[in-house]
């Protein structure tokens, strides 16, 4: 049952949903591969406790056929696991629904690297190529692709390679794609690098022109810890999925074992509970015998218990000192400030909003702000006017902040903007997982760290424009100066140059 | 020490020694001039002229929306001193812009880009705070008057002497410069001076030896009158004696440009000792004319809501307050119309020479 559930014809499932796992054009199709393997490969290094060094390239192989490359210095991949891991579509954590458990990662950002193997696949006819190495294992070769019929991955053509290789995992997938500069895959490296400073990445172009991003810190963040549900965030459907997986062999322990924040107390609650009883369920049932119908009293008895607040230590944020560190790397700045807010709970759920904000005059002055956004650490490039952060942003008055800002736009100025949302379950609107929904606590925690930074801002742009205006009035001085020194002259014979420094001198005097 | 070097020495003193002390000590140097807005205009009953008040005004260099036009007024001090100096023919002020005007170094700014905005209000600064006249400054203000009749001048600067009576039609243009220093009056047989305010009445005049029956000398300003003959209109009036009669148009222009003549004007407060002429009577037109010498009906143009409103605002100046004064301005109101002197040849060609003006000046049928 449980696995009928989960693993859905494959072929099938992709073709009809290609616009939701992000391959609906070519230029999209490239984009999401890159990112794949990225996410892949910092989460791979991370999880291990390693500092990441991360080399992608994208090849123009002919016409319209790219090839990517990603290489890693993670832990590597078990031979035996290499099936699962780039063969299974939707394996392992990726697909979750609201309320289930949960861990703050990057690959809720998409469908997983064996979507993208298959798209390549389907568009090339080519297997995908991995290499891995484990620390004091042999180096290991192999082709891979999906048998679409059986829905099961198949390797060919393994090898041991000869190697000075100590660890990593490196993976090339030939694909149907189109390349653009900007909002494109460079962008979206540059982004990634701006959220993760303790990366290394190397990203070489089609036009094999080599971009470093170079590593600012040495501090890998913290790692983001597995959390149960909390009741008061989950959904029917995800319940009633819950109840038939569980190992738990009692409903009492159930709830006992598979929440955050139920206890005895709150437990005995929910099951002794009006509706819970007249529904005909006991604490002793096995969960897997509750039906639907009993199944939506429950939910109604999760939902008025009362219970602490989900627990908030689970998240990983960038932090306010990675976020300038990261945005200067990249960016030369005027000035750079950034603002993390605490755990805060949607839904039951818990989330962490961050900004950054980089001013500089290098960038335009006339031009909308650049607005990054960030779901756990990855860029989203897609649907920016659809997204939360965007509401946020349009909805913050920048005018107090010394910006200007047409009426429901993006405010104008010579800055770039990163919001970053953190949760163990980002609400994103479409599987295209390039938006957030726009639920009100969260567009207020948004709103609270905008005009945080926004009148840090302010408190700069001010004092800039007052030393500019007192350029401004020594510049006029200093012109005029010069003429009423001839002037002066020719009225009272006295030396010319005499005057000059007797002019300069008082000028000098109204600087503040 | 003669006037020429008292200037130059008050021209260096104050835009010069002082201004270079306030920099010296470190002070923000300033100049403090007298104003020359309506709120230091005044009348002065006592002297009937209007004059300018002694209210003072400090233009400084470390001020932003002051700084160009302080630098402006040294730039034209010094070149004043020099002028004086060097002894130098006299400009107008047109030309001492272009001797001014260049690019500030290191700027696309020029120091001076406007003469009527910036350089002659800065003269006139000077010649009020100086308590002096252009025309001692070496320059000159750009005539505008014509005049013929029974009178001998000596130009010292062209060694020739002038013979108003022998001008032709054209009549002798007033030079700039009409200080005796200059132009040195040798005589006069004329009895009054008629100033008329139109040239075409005045050249008509002209054609008919009016002032040859009249035994007067006969001057046009041209309209509102320039510096130049308001100066030697007064000169004739104090130094001969000779009396002064206006005649405008009827309406309230014209009542105006007889009371500068007499009383001087808010701009040119401070020319008003000079120039201004307190016993000058206004002829006409009056609005009684009208009826009196029985002008046609046909040649009456209407006021407009402009003349109205000039008229009510003369009603509130002080130099208007004389009864007299009062009811023709309520006359005119009254009368709804305007009358131009050039219309008077309607009823004859000679008519104004011949009737009209004789008879008003015979009857002595004027306002004061």
């Amino acid at each position: 049952m449980a696995n009928k559930y989960r693993e859905v014809a494959v072929s099938e499932f992709f073709e009809k949903n290609k616009h939701l796992l992000g391959f609906d054009n070519p230029t999209k199709a490239l984009l999401t591969v890159v990112k794949e393997a990225v996410d892949n490969g910092l989460d791979a290094t991370e999880e291990a406790g390693i500092l990441p060094d991360i080399y992608v390239r994208v090849k123009n192989i002919r016409n319209d056929i790219y090839e990517l490359t990603m290489e890693d210095n993670g832990p590597g991949i078990e031979k035996k696991y290499v099936k699962e891991v780039f063969g299974r579509l939707l394996y392992g954590s990726k697909f979750k629904s609201l309320g289930e458990e949960g861990i703050q990662s990057r690959g809720q950002q998409g469908i997983g690297i064996s979507a993208s193997i298959l798209y390549g696949q389907l568009t090339t006819g080519e297997p995908a190529k991995i290499e891995s190495k484990v620390k004091n294992k042999v180096h290991y070769s192999c082709d891979l692709h999906i048998d679409t019929s059986k829905n099961v991955p198949v390797i060919e053509n393994e090898k041991n390679l000869e190697t000075a290789k100590e660890q990593g995992t490196k993976i090339v997938i030939k694909l149907k794609g189109s390349y653009r500069k900007s909002k494109g895959v460079e962008d979206y490296i540059k982004y990634t690098s701006v959220t993760n400073p303790h990366a290394h990445i190397v990203y070489v172009d089609p036009e094999n022109k080599k971009h470093t991003y170079k590593r600012v810190t040495q501090k890998l963040p913290k790692l983001p810890k597995s959390i149960a549900p909390h009741p008061h965030g989950t959904e029917l459907g995800t319940l009633i999925k819950m109840l038939s997986r569980t190992k738990s062999k009692t409903l009492y322990n159930f709830f006992r074992n598979d929440f955050s924040k139920v206890g005895d107390t709150v437990a005995r609650d929910i099951l002794f509970s009006f509706q819970v009883r007249k529904a005909g369920l006991k604490q002793t049932m096995k969960p897997t015998e509750v039906t639907k119908q009993q199944a939506e009293s429950l939910l109604t008895a999760m939902q008025t218990a009362k219970l602490q607040r989900p627990p908030t230590e689970c998240l990983s944020p960038i932090g306010e000192e990675n976020l300038i560190k990261g945005l200067s790397k990249e960016y030369k700045a005027d000035f750079v400030t950034a603002c993390t807010r605490s755990v805060s709970v949607y839904r039951a759920i818990p989330f962490q909003v961050e900004v950054g904000l980089l001013y500089s005059s290098e960038l335009p002055e006339e031009q909308s702000i650049d607005l990054i956004r960030y779901a756990n650490k990855v860029p989203m490039m897609y649907q920016q006017s659809e997204c939360a952060i965007h509401k946020a942003v349009v909805g913050t008055q920048w005018r107090r902040y010394g910006l200007n800002q047409p009426k429901g736009s993006l405010p104008i100025g010579p800055a770039i903007l990163t919001v970053h949302i953190a949760s163990v379950w980002v609400p994103f609107i479409s599987e295209g997982k390039q938006a957030i929904a726009s639920y009100p606590e969260i567009v207020k925690e948004m709103k609270l760290a905008l005009s945080d930074v926004g009148r840090r801002l302010y408190r700069y742009v001010s004092a800039q424009r007052k030393k500019y205006a007192e350029e401004k009035r020594i510049k006029i001085f200093t012109k005029y100066g010069v003429e009423v020194a001839t002037a002066l002259s020719e009225l009272t014979n006295e030396n010319e140059e005499k005057i000059n420094s007797w002019i300069t001198k008082i000028i000098d005097k109204q600087r503040l | 020490m003669n006037e020429r070097e008292k200037l130059v020495k008050e021209l260096e003193d104050y835009f010069g020694k002082k201004v270079l002390d306030d920099f010296k000590n470190e002070r923000n140097p300033s100049i403090e001039l007298i104003m020359r807005t309506l709120g230091n205009a005044y009348y002065n009953e006592k002297k009937r002229l209007i004059m300018l008040g002694n209210k003072k005004e400090k233009r400084t260099f470390l001020s932003l929306g002051q700084a160009k036009k302080f630098m402006q007024t040294l730039l034209i001090a010094s070149q004043l001193k020099k002028n004086l100096q060097e002894d130098q023919p006299a400009i107008g002020t047109r030309q001492l812009f272009y001797l001014l005007k260049h690019n500030i170094e290191g700027t696309n700014e020029n120091t001076f880009d406007e003469q009527r905005k910036e350089t002659d209000p800065v003269v006139e600064d000077i010649e009020v705070t100086l308590d002096t006249l252009r025309e001692k400054l070496g320059l000159f203000a750009v005539p505008d008057g014509y005049l013929v009749g029974s009178m001998k001048v000596y130009d010292r600067k062209t060694d020739d002497t002038l013979d108003y009576t022998k001008m032709g039609l054209g009549g002798g243009a007033i030079p700039a410069l009409v200080e005796d220093e200059y132009y040195h009056i040798k005589e006069i047989g004329a009895k009054f001076i008629l100033v008329v305010e139109k040239y075409q009445v005045w050249q008509l005049l002209n054609q008919e030896k009016f002032w040859k029956n009249n035994n007067c000398l006969l001057m046009t300003g041209k309209g509102q009158s320039a510096r130049a003959p308001r100066r030697l209109l007064a000169r004739l009036n104090r130094e001969f004696k000779l009396p002064v009669y206006v005649f405008t148009d009827l309406d309230p222009w014209g009542y105006y440009i007889h009371s500068v003549y007499k009383q001087g004007s808010i701009n040119l407060a401070y020319f008003s000792e000079k120039a201004g002429v307190p016993d000058a009577k206004f002829l006409g037109l009056t609005t009684k004319d009208i009826e009196k010498y029985d002008i046609p009906k046909k040649n009456w143009i209407k006021l407009n809501h402009l003349d109205y409103k000039r008229i009510k605002e003369l009603r509130k100046y002080p130099w208007f307050k004389k009864k007299e004064w009062q009811d023709e301005l309520k006359r005119l109101e009254e009368f709804k119309y305007k009358v131009e002197s050039d219309s008077l040849v309607a009823k004859k060609i000679d008519f104004t020479a011949k009737n009209y003006l004789p008879d008003k000046i015979e009857k002595k049928d004027f306002l004061s």
